[in-house]
C-alpha cells in the first residue's frame, strides 16, 4: 500500500525568488525507510514539513494512505505522525516520562496504560526506564535526549515517522549507535520512516531508498546501490565522488 | 511619635485597609485585562507590539496628571484611582508576559506543534510554565508600583495611606507626614522583599 504520495507539489516562501520545493512527484510504500539527502537550502526540510502541515504547499496534493491531507483536521493529522527534530525540543519543565506521555495524555489514555507504554518505549530506545523516567531533560546527554525525543514521537504508535536531521548534533560515535538502533526500531515496527540528512553516509546507510534533492527538485529517487551505479545527473555524481575522495583521504593516512 | 500610632490606631488602620483593598482590586483587574490582551497578542503578533507601545506612552504620563485627566470622565474617588492604576500596570504586565511567552525556545514550540498540540494546549502546558519567572516578575513589579502610585491616589479622594500623608502636609503635622511615608514606603518594601523570596 502507498503510504505517502506527493502530486505536483510546489512551495514558495514569501519574498523568495525561487520555489523551495519545485514540482515534486513521488510515491512511498508503507514500511519503507526513505532518506532525503541534500545540502542545506535544497528544500529537503520543507518537503518533510509539508507532510505534517507545518508548511502548506502552494500547489499540488499530498496523499497519506489514500487520504488528501488538506482535508484532514491538522491537529488530528499531526497526532498520527511522529515528528523528531535536530534540536530535540523536549519540554524542559517535564520529566522524561511526562515528555513521553504528552500526546497519550492529550488523547486521555488511562494512567496505567501511559505508564506501561513509556516503560516499553524507553526500553525500545535503549534507556533504562527505572533510571531515566524521572529525570529532567537537562540531566541527560545529547544522545540520551534524542532517544527520549524518539520515544516521545513513537508514543501513540504512528504509522509514519518524520525525522529532520535527528542525529545532526550528536557526536560521531553516538550517532553510529543511534543509526543502528533506529534501523532496528524500524525493522521491528513496520512503520514508514522519512529521514532528512545532509550526510551521504547516513543517507545511504539508513535508507532502503534515497531521495537526492538539489534546488527544490528531486535529482534521483532510487536504492543506494542504484544511485551509486547509475547517478542520474552531475550533482548526484559529484556527491558520490565526494565519498570516494574521503575514502582516498583515509587510505592515504595509513 | 509612638503616641500618634497608638492614639490614632483606628485612623491609620482604616487607611491601611483601604490601601490594601485598592491594591488587591487593581491587581485582580490588571491581571485579568493583561491576560486577555496577552492571549490576543499570542494569536496576532503585531498586536503585542502595538499594545506595549501604547501602554509605554501611558506609563510615561506622571500619575498626578493621569488622575487629573480622568476626573472629568469618572469623577473623584477610588474608582478613578483603580482605573488609572490598572492602566499603569498594563505596561509592566504586558511587557513581561508577552516577552516571557515569546522567549520560549522555538524548537520546543515546533516540537509541540508537530506533535499535534493545539495553540491553547501549547500556551497552557508549555509556554506558561516555561515563562513562569517572567510572569512572576511582571506581577511583582505591578504590585510594588501599585502600592506606590496608590499613595498619590489619595489626592483625588481615593483614601489609603496617602490620605494620612496629604493630611499631614496640609496641616503641617510632622507626625502624620512621617507615619504616612513610613507606612506607605514600608508596605512597598516589605511586599517586594516577600515576593522576591517567593520568586526563588
Amino acid at each position: 500500500m502507498k503510504a505517502i504520495e506527493f502530486q505536483n507539489i510546489s512551495k514558495r516562501f514569501a519574498n523568495a525568488t525561487m520555489n523551495a520545493v519545485n514540482q515534486v512527484n513521488l510515491s512511498i510504500e508503507e514500511g519503507e525507510f526513505i532518506t532525503i539527502l541534500g545540502s542545506s537550502g535544497c528544500g529537503k526540510t520543507t518537503l518533510l514539513k509539508m507532510i505534517n502541515r507545518l508548511y502548506e504547499p502552494d500547489e499540488g496534493r499530498i496523499i497519506l494512505f489514500g487520504e488528501d491531507i488538506s482535508t484532514v483536521d491538522v491537529v488530528k493529522l499531526r497526532r498520527r505522525i511522529g515528528y523528531v527534530i535536530q534540536q530535540v525540543g523536549l519540554f524542559p519543565h517535564m520529566t522524561v516520562a511526562e515528555n513521553i506521555a504528552t500526546v497519550p495524555k492529550l488523547l486521555k489514555w488511562e494512567k496505567e496504560k501511559i505508564e506501561e507504554r513509556s516503560r516499553e518505549l524507553l526500553q525500545l530506545v535503549g534507556l533504562d526506564a527505572e533510571e531515566y523516567r524521572n529525570r529532567y531533560p537537562a540531566q541527560l546527554s545529547g544522545g540520551q535526549q534524542q532517544r527520549v525525543g524518539l520515544a516521545r514521537a513513537l508514543a501513540i504508535n504512528p504509522k509514519i515517522m518524520l525525522l529532520d536531521e535527528p542525529f545532526g548534533a550528536i557526536d560521531a560515535i553516538n550517532r553510529m549507535k543511534l543509526q543502528d538502533e533506529l534501523l532496528k526500531i524500524h525493522g521491528g515496527l513496520k512503520k514508514t520512516f522519512l529521514f532528512v540528512t545532509h550526510d551521504i553516509n547516513e543517507a545511504f546507510k539508513l535508507g532502503n531508498r534515497v531521495i537526492v534533492m538539489n534546488e527544490g527538485k528531486i535529482c534521483q529517487f532510487d536504492t543506494p546501490r542504484g544511485i551509486k551505479e547509475h547517478p542520474a545527473d552531475e550533482f548526484v555524481a559529484s556527491l558520490i565522488e565526494s565519498t570516494r575522495e574521503q575514502k582516498e583521504f583515509w587510505e592515504e593516512l595509513k | 511619635m509612638t503616641n500618634y500610632v497608638i492614639k490614632h490606631a483606628d485612623k491609620w488602620m482604616k487607611a491601611f485597609a483601604e490601601h490594601i483593598w485598592i491594591v488587591l482590586i487593581t491587581l485582580l483587574l490588571s491581571v485579568l485585562l493583561a491576560s486577555a490582551l496577552t492571549i490576543g497578542a499570542m494569536y496576532v503578533n503585531v498586536l503585542g507590539k502595538i499594545l506595549i507601545q501604547i501602554f509605554s506612552v501611558i506609563y510615561s504620563i506622571p500619575s498626578l496628571a493621569l488622575f487629573a485627566l480622568f476626573i472629568p470622565l469618572t469623577g473623584l474617588g477610588m474608582d478613578t484611582a483603580i482605573i488609572v492604576l490598572v492602566l499603569y500596570n498594563q505596561y509592566l504586565l504586558l511587557r513581561n508576559f508577552i516577552t516571557g511567552l515569546n522567549e520560549v525556545d522555538p524548537a520546543i514550540l515546533e516540537a509541540a506543534t508537530g506533535m499535534g498540540m493545539t495553540k491553547v494546549q501549547i500556551l497552557v502546558q508549555v509556554q506558561l510554565p516555561l515563562a513562569r519567572k517572567a510572569l512572576f516578575t511582571g506581577l511583582r513589579l505591578a504590585v510594588v508600583s501599585t502600592i506606590g502610585i496608590a499613595t498619590i491616589a489619595a489626592s483625588i479622594n481615593a483614601g489609603g495611606l496617602g490620605s494620612i500623608l496629604f493630611d499631614g502636609l496640609r496641616t503641617m503635622n510632622v507626625y502624620k507626614i512621617v507615619w504616612g511615608a513610613v507606612l506607605a514606603g514600608g508596605f512597598a518594601i516589605v511586599t517586594n522583599e516577600i515576593l522576591q523570596k517567593l520568586e526563588k
